[in-house]
């Protein structure tokens, strides 16, 4: 397939893999986080590690719009698909991350609850101006990528009057989450999570640009490269991380040019400028409350938003006491630390949220990398 | 007087009529239903006699019975519908036990304000898909939900047919040292569905590939009648099914992705829906497992029908008693092909 099969070329991938293996100086260790998801699935799916040396070590890092979700939004979701006449419009990956007396968005809607799975937010309106006797909640979630969409139709349901329309906003900052993980006590001083370098993010970079990592760069004396999705970009990322770390150099580099510019998408900042504004506060699953890390529905748009339209309370509770995600999610951990990974915690009955999305370090590892280290033997009949 | 005849019946309204209660009531409304539509269209001397069960001869020998519901929504899409489906599906079942389908039984359940025009198609292709596959419909039942209470139409179909003597195909069979074939491009159906139901186009059309292997699968096992494993990967595709067959034989499976035939324009629309092709289903596609020194004789078989064109060697069974399935990726990894989890998602990031 054109334009794909390029960024995934196996020979490729081998001399990229040998140039990674001809840099990297034996003496020292290069612990890379990859911020986002989609770079943790593509490092499992393509299985990149095993084309890396042994001393470059990749720790998954929070941006997994899912993952990140405390189980009290879950709730308030779910609180809101059970109000009479109401229906909830939602990514298909939250159906199944646990909430609060064992509950999930699947389970209310096997209750009665009338959720209904979409592919965008327009999917969400266009339910509400079906069903104009029914109030249509949409449940916003997701980083920079999924924000602008969002905003669109917000904004399309005030130009069109459809009163039975709102979002339930949790669209969240990749900035914040990065600088709360530099500024955590593990990284900052006790040293027990060296990092040395970042992946940037790709889709998220395509609308806010590689610009707003520069402080990251400069304040935190991290290198960060933006790359693409695609196991080659990735590969790519990391011959230039390694390249910057032997140089002693700390820069923010752009891996993937042909998406992402300094400035990003003027038009999708600008139309997220209009209807969002900064939260100041908002828990993250692993992270915990941090501060402007989030968005909310302007006063303008106020009308639209569900928490203020159905008095939606907001009541942090507990992760189960056995699940390591929020250790998983500030790279403390991995996945297979977790006393309950793979055992009770499984892609069918997640524990935690680490477990559910595909992007999920738990589920990718679960999904793909947990036959390791068991030795293949070919028979002879 | 009226011109009307006193045994005049006004005739089932094919055309703006929709099912009602009555159709389901066992009453007139019902056997004229099945006089008008099930009779006609799956005609044939069992069906003719119209008792409640069908008398039937089988063949000394092994008997096989596979029972299948069909739930699919949307009903009709590219390549096919519920009817031909429902046939499909459950010949395909039977066949892959290397047995000769024989018959088939039918059960619908019709939702209340079903179109009988909807209905009437649904039953034609059924029939036609039956006599294609030379397998009579010889019994069948019909039930009516209140509205609200189905989905249009579910049909279950039930098959019987004979293995052959010699042929022993089961899940279970599988060695260290046999080899992976499919019979040809992996996930056309899914896709062809799932684009409908999500309401995407593309510039060309996925058709599904429904169709009956039952023809293959005795081409097949006339070359090499000691086949060892032989499934049609459906629901959780080509995955799915060879973790079923790895766990059932208590051994591992590798595979090789270059070697995985899949359509550019699958390809492309999995990749659109954030979608694996190794988990999305397939109806008329199949998965057999030979010992290796047999494998060139069943893919020349398997290729010299037309139904088996595209077949190809994709892996090879290998001792793990973990009973993983494993892929050497493209890129030069490896990595496990899981049991799919719920269903497939959309990525949204």
């Amino acid at each position: 397939m054109k334009y794909i099969d390029e960024f995934r070329d196996g020979v490729v991938a081998r001399q990229l893999a040998a140039a990674i293996a001809g840099e990297v100086r034996s003496d020292r260790r290069y612990h890379l986080m990859e911020f986002c998801g989609g770079h943790t699935h593509a490092i499992s799916r393509y299985g990149i590690k095993d084309l890396l040396p042994v001393n470059v070590r990749m720790i998954h890092g929070p941006g997994c719009p899912v993952c990140v979700l405390p189980i009290g939004r879950i709730d308030n979701a779910i609180e809101l698909a059970e109000r009479p006449w109401t229906i909830l419009a939602t990514y298909a990956d939250t159906m199944r991350v646990p909430a609060s007396k064992g509950l999930s968005l699947q389970k209310a809607k096997a209750r009665g609850a009338d959720i209904r799975m979409v592919y965008s937010s327009a999917d969400a309106l266009r339910i509400a101006r079906e069903n104009p006797e029914r109030e249509v909640v949409f449940f916003a979630i997701g980083f920079e990528t999924t924000t602008p969409p969002t905003a669109v139709v917000i904004r399309q349901a005030a130009e069109l009057g459809v009163a039975n329309f709102s979002v339930f906003c949790n669209h969240v900052l990749t900035p914040a989450a990065i600088a709360n993980i530099l500024e955590s006590p593990e990284v900052r001083e006790l040293g027990t999570v060296p990092l040395d370098g970042f992946i940037g993010p790709a889709h998220v970079s395509t609308v806010i640009g590689s610009q707003p990592y520069e402080y990251f760069a400069e304040e935190y004396e991290r290198p960060v490269v933006i790359a693409g999705f695609e196991p080659l970009d990735v590969m790519q990322a990391i011959l230039m991380l390694v390249r910057q770390l032997n140089d002693g150099r700390a820069e923010v580099e752009n891996e993937f040019t042909r998406a992402v510019t300094r400035e990003g998408n003027i038009k999708a900042k600008a139309l997220v400028a209009e209807v969002f504004e900064l939260r100041r506060s908002f828990e993250w699953r692993g992270l915990g409350e941090v501060p402007y890390s989030a968005l909310q529905i302007k006063e303008k748009y106020r009308a639209y938003d569900a928490e203020t339209r159905f008095g939606i309370g907001y009541r942090s509770v507990a992760d189960n006491k056995a699940c390591e995600c929020g250790a998983i999610l500030r790279g403390v951990k991995q996945p297979t630390d977790c006393k309950v990974f793979g055992t009770v915690c499984t892609p069918e009955n997640p524990i935690g949220s680490c477990m559910v999305s595909s992007e999920g370090a738990c589920a990718a590892h679960y999904t793909y990398g947990r036959f390791k280290n068991v030795p293949i033997v070919k028979g002879s009949a | 007087m009226s011109a009307v005849r006193a045994d005049y019946v006004r005739p089932v309204d094919f055309k703006h009529g929709r099912v009602d209660m009555t159709h389901g009531s066992g009453g007139r409304a019902t056997a004229q239903l099945v006089d008008e539509l099930f009779l006609r269209a799956f005609d044939n001397e069992w069906l003719r006699a119209q008792n409640d069960s069908a008398r039937i001869v089988m063949p000394a020998g092994r008997m096989v019975i596979a029972t299948d519901s069909h739930v699919v929504s949307p009903l009709f899409f590219p390549g096919g519908d519920i009817g031909c489906l429902a046939v499909h599906g459950t010949v395909n079942d039977v066949a892959m036990s290397g047995a000769r389908p024989l018959y088939l039984a039918a059960t619908f359940v019709l939702e209340e304000g079903f179109p009988l025009a909807d209905l009437k198609r649904i039953v034609s292709s059924m029939a036609t898909a039956s006599r294609l596959a030379g397998v009579p419909v010889v019994t069948g039942d019909t039930k009516v939900v209140e509205q609200g209470k189905g989905d249009g139409v579910f049909i279950t179909t039930t098959g019987f047919g004979i293995v052959p003597d010699g042929v022993d195909i089961a899940g279970d069979r599988a060695r260290p040292g046999d080899v992976i074939v499919v019979s040809g491009t992996l996930g056309d159906h899914g896709v062809a569905i799932m684009s409908l139901r999500e309401n995407l186009t593309f510039e060309t059309t996925i058709e599904s590939d429904t169709v009956a292997l039952h023809e293959l699968v005795a081409a097949m096992i006339a070359e090499v009648p000691g086949i060892h494993c032989m499934r049609d990967p459906t629901r959780g595709g080509l995955a799915t099914t060879l973790n079923e067959i790895a766990r059932q034989s208590g051994c591992g499976m590798v595979i090789r992705e270059r070697d995985v035939p899949v359509k550019a324009q699958v390809k492309a629309a999995c990749e659109f829906l954030g979608l694996d092709p190794l988990y999305v289903a397939n109806e008329g596609k199949l998965v057999a497992i030979v010992p290796s020194a047999t494998a060139s004789r069943v893919l020349a078989a398997m290729r010299a029908h037309p139904l088996g064109r595209d077949a190809a060697i994709i892996g090879d069974v290998v001792e793990d008693a973990h009973g993983f399935v494993q892929m050497e990726t493209s890129f030069g990894g490896r990595r496990n092909v899981d049991w799919l989890t719920g269903e497939q998602l959309p990525r949204i990031c």
